[in-house]
């Protein structure tokens, strides 16, 4: 039978299937963090159970740790709290654990395909809905809940019910200044947020093809964005090349037998797909969204879209306007900006802040801009550094912080102040989604970086090299 | 966790008609900082039920004593974004027990089935109609059977079937949850984990 990939590596992780219910699925590697974990864990302890693989569970903070002085006592007790209670947690079971200022520390989602522990053909879930991260590598990779944690935690398994398979294939290619975030981002933007919801992704294309494994990993990063599990792409020779010689990566004669398996992860040819989206490539041009939620996103030299244009109703379109003080018809370009945020899950590793560095190298930031620059763990903070590219965002006016989650999610001190516009390289712009009435809007590094210099929203392409 | 049996409901609604509702606004992240399950629906729909010094915001729906109920109609796609539990724990500790729309996003969809709140999705036209009926008759009756999987509207002559697969609606039914019936396989799943490559 021919077989899509996803259907390869869902059906060879099926251990039984409930009549008329789920699937039983095993899951290769559970990542943890410190916010959907602690009620899991207790769980456990309330049914006097351990967990049963701790060599394939990995825990790392990130949503709640400061960006600044790392080294110092975490401030707010509720979250010095959450993580004393992972770090608690970690021990008791003998799960590897990567706190506040371990060497590895940093997003769950850049720090698991860092180590080598996101491999292609397996199956990873984390209470985070980010983790379709992972699916950049060929891998079935979904947020969950936390009694889903409880479960993986438990039988290192989870039941759910198949979702339906959808390919988004783009023809050609994209132009010159169009990052992976902005071929994401046009993608929700046909869609909707909810018009991929039920569905597992696959991404096809030589737009994809052609993309780093960090692009590779914006982009699917971003399929929950349009209502879906998850989003994978089939893994090639930048896939194997990437994972090489990583920490938890395998080696030698397993490589080997890894690698013979992993050849075998594509579409069969003639498989089908429940739906298909195929869009052309050299319609995509550098994108930012507009309202409040990341599919009401245009091309950045347009104006935002009039309410008849737009795919929500009316009355959810003006809630929106009215929220981020915008006008029906009026240009992005020349927005005046007053924060600008580069790093999450979504666009916080290493090309990222090439592709930012490149952009402000020989300027300088706007005075009347606050940035935030995070790296998206500490391994990427030391390629910033050992690249050159600290020294050069120094010059221009920028400071590196430290590791974490930071303003995509509020969740820790770096929150953008009420009424205030954001230009932010995350993935989400819900209402309040960085701190109370903060207004966002989601761009690529390099509009972000572009926007950081002049001040306002800027197409970087219009930026001299 | 065990959660209250979910078999037929009758009440009152709380109607909420804003489409996209996402996880961010049911709760903001900062209360998320908890490290057992306890009091969340005290922050159910922080920013919109409350101004930034903590007062209520009267014109929002849960600030408004006219409308009560065990039922919560929301607009279509509810429960985007975030895979936080929280959500589904916020609305189940505030008192509601089921949740109507004409879409939901899927891992909140989940969440609140393996929380004991029970997710019913409806046409768009009836939704409108429930809104219509709730907002002329704050106590018009609704009426969720799980057993038969209908919903129905005092006053109204529409029974809308839902769908539910039949291993969630038993443990709805009973209040079981999904690793009570993870423990019983153990023997499978660990002749499986001995065969898997990495």
């Amino acid at each position: 039978m021919k077989k899509t990939l996803f259907d390869k590596v869902w059906d060879s992780h099926v251990v039984k299937s409930v009549p008329g219910g789920p699937d039983v699925l095993f899951i290769d590697r559970h990542m943890v963090h410190e916010v959907t974990s602690p009620v899991a864990f207790l769980g456990l302890k309330n049914r006097g159970i351990k967990v049963l693989h701790p060599e394939r569970t990995f825990a790392t903070a990130d949503h709640n740790t400061p960006t600044l002085n790392q080294h110092l006592p975490v401030e707010d007790p509720l979250s010095a709290n959450q993580l004393a209670a992972l770090e608690r947690n970690a021990k008791e079971h003998g799960i590897s654990y990567w706190g506040l200022g371990h060497e590895k520390n940093g997003i769950v989602h850049v720090v698991g395909p860092e180590y080598g522990i996101t491999v292609p053909g397996a199956t990873i879930v984390c209470g985070d809905s980010h983790t379709s991260t992972h699916g950049a590598f060929g891998a079935i990779a979904f947020g969950i809940g936390t009694s889903e944690v409880e479960m993986v935690l438990a039988s290192q398994c989870i039941m759910q019910p198949k979702p339906k398979s959808m390919r988004i294939h783009i023809e050609g290619e994209v132009g010159n200044g169009v990052t992976p975030k902005d071929v994401a981002l046009y993608i929700i933007s046909k869609l909707s947020t909810s018009g991929a919801t039920g569905y597992f992704v696959e991404y096809t294309g030589p737009v994809f093809e052609n993309m780093s494994m960090e692009g590779r990993m914006t982009v699917c990063n971003l399929s929950i964005e349009m209502g879906a599990r998850g989003g994978m792409i089939a893994p090639d020779q930048s896939t194997f090349h990437y994972i090489k010689g990583r920490e938890f990566a395998p080696k030698g004669a397993d490589w080997d037998k890894a690698m013979d398996y992993w050849q075998t992860l594509y579409t069969d040819e003639g498989a089908t797909y429940d739906k298909e989206l195929i869009l052309q490539g050299s319609d995509i041009e550098p994108m930012i969204t507009y309202g409040t939620n990341p599919g009401m996103g245009v091309g950045i030299s347009k104006n935002i879209p009039s309410a008849s244009e737009s795919k929500d109703s009316v009355d959810s379109y003006k809630k929106s306007l009215k929220y981020m003080g915008f006008n029906e018809n009026e240009p992005l370009l020349g927005k005046k900006v007053d924060y600008v945020f580069l790093g999450s899950c979504t666009n916080g590793r290493i090309e990222d802040f090439r592709a930012f560095t490149n952009i402000i190298k020989g300027r300088k930031k706007a005075d009347h801009i606050t940035a935030w620059l995070v790296p998206g763990s500490h391994k990427v903070r030391e390629a910033i550094i050992d690249e050159g590219l600290y020294d050069i965002l120094t010059e221009a006016g920028f400071e590196l912080r430290e590791p974490g989650c930071s303003a995509c999610l509020a969740m820790n001190e770096d929150k953008i102040p009420a009424g205030k516009v954001a230009v932010s390289t995350s993935n989400r712009n819900f209402e309040g989604r960085q701190g109370p009435g903060a207004r966002t809007m989601l761009a690529s590094p390099t509009v972000a970086a572009a926007t950081a210099v002049m001040g306002v929203v800027t197409d970087p392409r219009t930026l001299s090299n | 966790m065990a959660y209250d049996k979910f078999t037929k409901l009758t009440s009152s609604a709380v109607p909420l008609p804003i489409e996209n509702v996402d996880t961010d606004q049911i709760i903001p992240a900062r209360f998320l900082k908890a490290t057992e399950r306890k009091g969340f629906g005290d922050n159910l729909f922080r920013d919109w039920r409350y101004n930034q010094d903590n007062t209520p915001k009267e014109d929002f729906v849960l600030n408004n004593e006219t409308y009560k109920g065990k039922i919560l109609v929301g607009g279509k796609n509810f429960g985007s974004g975030s895979s936080r539990e929280h959500a589904a724990w916020a609305i189940y500790d505030y008192g509601f027990r089921c949740v109507i729309s004409s879409f939901f996003a899927d891992i909140f969809k989940n969440n609140c089935l393996n929380i004991g709140v029970l997710p019913v999705q409806v046409s768009e036209a009836f939704l409108a109609e429930i809104f219509e009926a709730v907002e002329a008759n704050p106590e018009v009756q609704i009426t969720v059977d799980l057993e038969g999987q209908t919903v129905s509207l005092e006053g109204s002559e529409t029974v809308e079937s839902f769908d539910i697969n039949a291993y969630k609606k038993e443990n709805m039914k009973n209040g079981f949850d999904d690793i009570d019936y993870l423990l019983n396989l153990g023997d499978d799943i660990a002749t499986f984990a001995t065969q898997r490559p990495f």
